[in-house]
């Protein structure tokens, strides 16, 4: 983009009605910001995982985008989002089991009593 | 000969502790008896060594080479000269007399004998190691043990022996950390293909060490070792450290640990980078100086008797530095028989020091008092260490300090000057102390206390024997360390014209 | 016979060093048998050293040709310490008078000793002194002397302090070590000299290689030397300002201060000098310094001495006060006279100090003179000893101290006159506090409560030998030609010069008759001349001070400068050292504040970090393009 202070109502008329690239991009950015606020600041493994899933899923996005916008699409970004959702199934399976887990084992999720890590 | 001496005298102490790790806990009379024999062997054959080394023909002796890493260059060398042979004495003998300071230990004593023995076992290692790597190897062993000791077995007084102990390790592995950048560079300088210490003075005698890498290395060199050694202002580690060790550690510590600085500088500081030591020796007399008179006014002050000998070694210290920094046959002769001497006289110190405390739980001057009218032999344990380190003669400390002062005096005549002043001031704190602690009106609060005998007793026959055997004889000592220091000269003699710190040779 | 004892004479210090190590580890505490071995070894050495004396007259060993064995002690680099045996006149004569003197102290501690439990260590201790002082007179180079000497201290040390359980004792030992350890220092840098300048300590050697060096390069460093040893005597033979030990050492049993203060430890610096006097009399300003440390120390003692009245210390500034003679001498050039003097002084002196021992034992320990008197009835053998000891100190001819004495004067005469004078005085002042120590304690009525009685025979006999040594050994040292055996240059004709001895003869009389006129008849009130006298009677009765000087000087220049170091020590040393730990520890802290165990804080450190390695590579990129946006 150019110098912002040169900006007419025409280009934000043409930003406004043609959805592009930058769009899509946008949402993925505010989706991820969402799910890192979430994931700083929910204080329960649950909503930390749910969290952790919104920020996948902006990545995703950030995928399809980007194959949709190549050159020559070949559906390689469909095929890494499918894959990564994949993944994030397992890993909130596991997740959520260990949530049970210490659940079972604590009697709390909340992250800020599992502060065992450090030694 | 077939049996390999110098490694048996190593292994010795590695075996006992290995055997006492497979002795149940309680049998406290198996591991200390395996402690003392294994020691008793030890000193024995050194003492074999030391009487079959040919003082004529010098050099290394009693030899072993296994290659070990070939790929660094690393050698499994041992062997002894002039320089290490009275050093290695002086460990094995005060091992054996810090085995028996221990005899009585209630706390734990198999991890103790066990941890004592590595010490040993590594101390040893650094003064018959050929090899510079086997050298730091056996140096960084060292300094573990004296750490858990200091923590399990030590004694808080003034300082916590949390403290202290982490104060000792840290300066420790701090001078290590130095001592290791500079040997490594001196590894890669002289064509990383060996930690041969003789192939090393090999590289340096034919000029592949330039003077400026010599004088960069050395500072490293002399932080390490001087460190080890109490250097002001790197001392501050030792009085609190002695204190809050247990007995037999503060022998050993004070005994020969800090040896191996002096023992360093020679072997490696003035063999191996000869410019380097030349540049920095008026710096090391300054600060010998000033460790000789200012540990000696501290120690004027002071209540506590471990502290009191701890000021008194960095004060002896100072004149082993001096002696280095001098740089010729007879001060340099003086500085290792100082090195032997104040290692006698200090351990036979701390092992009677020890004996009270363990019995009065008392180290205070001033609660002490008129201990002679109950401990008549405690009582001949203090007055010859406390006499030998005022420098009388006929004991062991009279003789290299002469040596010392008659080789540094032309050389650097106020260091020296202030340095002699030392011997009024040693007398002063010494007799102090001596004064208050055994003489005096007698005290019934100490009539129930046994005086020496049996294992109590060996400490001071053993070490009582070294300190007049060579005070009455020196040349039974000398006549080792000439032999180790006559190969010296022709070096000596070159550095004479050599720059130094303060600018052209003089 | 007598070359066995002169090629055995190794044997004189040793046979008294085996019976300390024989007594130490074994007999101690079988004080009969300790007393036995001690006496033995004593013996042994006495009649070695009348048969080197023996081979030294008939061979003849002279001054200019010694006899010399040595043997090597140590070798350092390429210097060669030596121990051996130098015998010539000087040394014979010395060795006579310490085994002599030793012998008979050790007889009569026998019976001095006899109830003390600490008897069989007493005996192992004076062995191992009369040793020391012995192989101190033999030494060969000036390292054998200092190794000695420093030997001479440590025994006094160990017996001074004997009655280890009296605090008294135990500081008047530490003091007397000390206070000679400062006079050590000098001396030990004047050794380390003479070996850097010459290249060797032997005493032959340094005498043959003295005249050239002085004809070479002149006398500047030699004249340092030369006072920096002589430090080592000011300090051994109680010269001011280091004489402050010496009457302190009376707190050891009276035969060790019969030992110290007649033959062993304070003649050793006189002998030190003798010794090396090849040195010092080639240095006249060194020389005109000996003579007058020695001229003034000689008057202030005695001086001193006039007020005291503890019996021993009295007698204690006396050997001051005579030592400060024999420096005299040696300073105005005379070896002769001055080991003349050492000799019948040491004779005179023992039996005092032994009287004293006697008497004091005889007064269950009391030393105040002025509480004691009428002791000659009680004690008439003792009484009479005494006499002849006051007598011959004070010179009273034919005694043994007026021919020593009287060859001083007249040495000092020919030297200088203010000398002679202050020596003079000295003389008449020595003669008045040794006539009120007779006359206070022996005259006079006995006291109510008095126990004294005559002592016993161990204690008694060698009261009489000393006595009669004092009687004979000042006109048979005359009259045998001391001073064709004892000498250095060429030999003095020996001469009493009447004028110089009259006048001395005379000024001792007079002492006497005012001491007899004060203390005796009681004509004058010694109450109302002290307090005539004022501030001078103060200043004598407390010594003019010095300890309390020194006791100021300690404490401030030592032990509040040693405070200070350690304040020093602790708070900036190690102020540095916890400093550095405490911000190593500080900032562990701040940066363990991002691992608290919390994952939530881990993934905002994470991010954290990814957001700023982000920027790091933007601002990167846009430096590299800005700057080299050209060349793309």
């Amino acid at each position: 983009m150019t110098d912002p202070f040169s900006l007419t109502a025409m280009d934000i008329f043409r930003f406004a009605t043609h959805i592009g690239l930058t769009h899509y991009l946008l949402l993925a950015a505010l989706l991820f910001a969402i799910g890192l606020f979430g994931l700083l600041t929910r204080r329960g493994i649950i909503p930390a995982l749910m969290c952790v899933e919104l920020m996948l899923n902006a990545v995703n996005i950030n995928l399809v985008a980007f194959n949709h916008y190549l050159p020559m699409p070949d559906h390689s970004g469909q095929l890494m989002a499918i894959f990564s959702i994949a993944v994030a199934a397992a890993e909130i399976a596991i997740g959520v089991a260990l949530a049970f887990r210490v659940y079972r084992d604590r009697n709390t999720v909340n992250l800020d009593d599992l502060d065992h890590l450090k030694g | 000969m077939g049996l390999p001496l110098l490694s048996t005298v190593l292994l010795a102490p590695l075996l006992a502790a290995l055997a006492i790790c497979l002795l149940p806990r309680e049998s406290r009379d198996q591991i200390r008896l395996i402690a003392a024999g294994a020691m008793t062997l030890a000193t024995v054959l050194t003492l074999y060594a030391y009487a079959a080394y040919d003082t004529a023909a010098g050099g290394m002796q009693f030899t072993e080479s296994i290659p070990w890493i070939t790929d660094l260059g690393v050698t499994y060398a041992l062997g002894v000269d002039g320089i290490s042979l009275p050093m290695l004495l002086l460990t094995d003998v005060i091992g054996l007399a810090s085995v028996f300071s221990s005899w009585n230990i209630e706390k734990r004593p198999k991890d103790f004998f066990v941890l004592l023995m590595v010490l040993i076992a590594g101390v040893t290692g650094t003064f018959i190691a050929r090899d510079l790597f086997i050298f730091l190897l056996c140096y960084e062993v060292v300094v573990i043990p004296i750490y858990i000791m200091v923590l399990i077995w030590g004694s808080t007084k003034r300082v916590p022996k949390e403290y202290a102990g982490i104060k000792l390790t840290i300066f420790l592995l701090m001078g290590s950390a130095f001592m290791l950048v500079g040997v490594v560079s001196l590894f890669l300088e002289a064509g990383g293909q060996t930690f041969d210490m003789a192939a090393l003075v090999e590289a340096s005698r034919t000029g592949m060490l330039s003077e400026d890498f010599q004088i960069f290395a050395f500072l490293l060199l002399l932080l390490g070792f001087g460190s080890l050694l109490s250097m002001f202002p790197f001392h501050s580690w030792s009085p609190d450290g002695y204190a809050g060790a247990p007995t037999a550690v503060s022998m050993i510590h004070a005994g020969v640990l800090k040896k191996i600085g002096g023992y360093g500088l020679i072997r490696l500081g003035l063999l191996v980078l000869p410019l380097g030591a030349k540049f920095w020796a008026p710096l090391i007399a300054a600060l010998a100086m000033i460790n000789v008179m200012y540990a000696a006014y501290i120690a004027m002050v002071q209540k506590d008797l471990k502290y009191i000998i701890g000021y008194s070694s960095v004060s002896h210290m100072g004149y082993v530095l001096l002696g280095f920094a001098a740089l010729n046959a007879v001060s340099i002769t003086g500085a290792i028989a100082n090195m032997v001497a104040h290692g006698i006289m200090a351990s036979l110190f701390f092992s009677q020091i020890g004996y009270i405390y363990e019995r009065t739980h008392l180290r205070s001057v001033p609660e002490l008092a008129g201990l002679a009218h109950h401990l008549p032999r405690l009582t001949v344990g203090f007055m010859l260490a406390g006499l030998a380190s005022v420098g009388l003669p006929g004991l062991i400390g009279f003789v290299p300090e002469f040596t010392i002062f008659v080789g540094t005096l032309s050389v650097y005549p106020v260091c020296a000057f202030l340095a002699i002043a030392g011997i009024i001031f040693s007398a002063l704190y010494i007799l102090r102390m001596l004064a208050k602690v055994l003489f005096g009106p007698r005290v019934e609060r100490f009539a129930a206390v046994p005086d020496e005998q049996g294992a109590d007793l060996v400490p001071l026959l053993l070490l009582g024997v070294f300190l007049v055997g060579f005070g009455l004889f020196p040349e039974l000592l000398m006549g080792v360390i000439r032999s180790g220091v006559t190969p010296l000269e022709p070096l000596l003699a070159q550095l004479s014209g050599a720059p130094t710190l303060l600018g052209g040779g003089f | 016979m007598f070359d066995f004892a002169l090629t055995h004479a190794w044997l004189i210090p040793l046979l008294p060093a085996l019976a300390f190590l024989i007594i130490g580890l074994g007999t101690r505490q079988d004080k009969d048998t300790s007393a036995k071995i001690a006496i033995t070894m004593s013996a042994l050495s006495f009649l070695l050293a009348l048969g080197v004396a023996g081979a030294v007259i008939t061979r003849p060993v002279v001054m200019a040709d010694p006899f010399v064995m040595k043997t090597l002690w140590a070798k350092v680099g390429d210097i060669e310490l030596f121990m051996g045996v130098l015998v010539d006149p000087l040394t014979a004569m010395m060795l006579f008078v310490v085994t002599t003197v030793a012998l008979l102290v050790q007889i009569y501690s026998v019976g001095y000793m006899a109830h003390d439990p600490g008897a069989g260590r007493f005996f192992a201790f004076l062995s191992l002194f009369a040793s020391s002082m012995l192989g101190l007179v033999l030494s060969v180079n000036f390292m054998q002397m200092y190794a000695f000497w420093e030997l001479v201290g440590l025994c006094s040390y160990l017996l001074i302090g004997f009655y280890y359980y009296k605090d008294s004792a135990r500081e008047a030992a530490k003091k007397a070590f000390i206070t000679t350890r400062i006079g050590d220092f000098g001396m030990l840098l004047g050794i380390l000299l003479v070996q850097l300048t010459f290249g060797t300590l032997d005493f032959l050697e340094l005498k043959a290689l003295l005249p050239t060096y002085i004809w070479e390069t002149g006398g500047g460093i030699l004249t340092v030397i030369a006072l920096l040893l002589f430090i080592g005597p000011i300090g051994k033979s109680g010269q001011f300002p280091l004489h402050v030990w010496l009457p302190d050492a009376m707190e050891g049993p009276t035969p060790v201060s019969a030992l110290i203060h007649a033959a062993t430890m304070v003649v050793a610096g006189v002998y030190l000098v003798g010794r090396a006097y090849f040195l010092f009399s080639a240095l006249p300003v060194v020389l005109e310094v000996i003579a007058w440390v020695g001229g003034f120390t000689a008057i202030f003692a005695a001086t001193i001495a006039i007020t005291q009245r503890p019996f021993k210390r009295i007698l204690a500034y006396s050997t001051i006060s005579q030592l400060g003679y024999m420096m005299l001498a040696l300073g105005v050039g005379s070896l002769t006279a001055s080991m003349f003097h050492l000799m019948t002084h040491a004779f005179f002196k023992a039996l005092l100090f032994l009287c004293a021992g006697a008497v004091i034992e005889a007064m269950h320990e009391e030393a105040d003179i002025f509480k004691m008197g009428g002791l000659k009835e009680r004690m008439p053998v003792t009484f009479r000893c005494m006499t002849i000891g006051v007598l011959a100190i004070a010179g009273v001819p034919p005694l043994a101290g007026f021919f020593s004495k009287d060859a001083i004067l007249a040495a000092a005469a020919e030297v200088s006159t203010p000398l002679y004078i202050l020596a003079t005085v000295t003389a008449f002042l020595t003669a008045f506090y040794m006539a009120r120590l007779l006359f206070v304690a022996f005259f006079g009525e006995v006291k109510p409560d008095c126990p004294a009685q005559e002592t016993n025979a161990w204690m008694r006999w060698p009261l009489v030998v000393l006595a009669a040594l004092s009687v004979v050994s000042g006109v048979w040292g005359h009259f045998a030609g001391f001073g064709e055996w004892v000498f250095h240059g060429p030999i003095t004709e020996e001469h009493i010069s009447w004028q110089i001895a009259g006048t001395s003869v005379a000024l001792t009389l007079l002492a006497f008759f005012l001491a007899y006129e004060i203390y005796v008849a009681k004509r004058w009130s010694s109450y109302e001349i002290s307090r005539r006298l004022g501030v001078l009677y103060t200043l004598s009765y407390n010594k003019y001070y010095i300890d309390e000087i020194y006791t100021v000087i300690r404490n401030t220049f030592v032990d509040k400068f040693g405070a200070v170091l350690y304040w020093f020590d602790l708070h900036i040393v190690d102020g540095i050292v916890n400093g550095l730990a405490r911000f190593t520890g500080g900032l562990s802290g701040v940066l363990g504040l991002a691992e608290n165990g919390q994952v939530q804080r881990y993934v905002t450190v994470f991010y954290c970090g990814a957001i700023a390695l982000v920027a790091y590579s933007l601002v990167f990129a846009w430096l590299v393009l800005s700057v080299l946006g050209g060349a793309f």
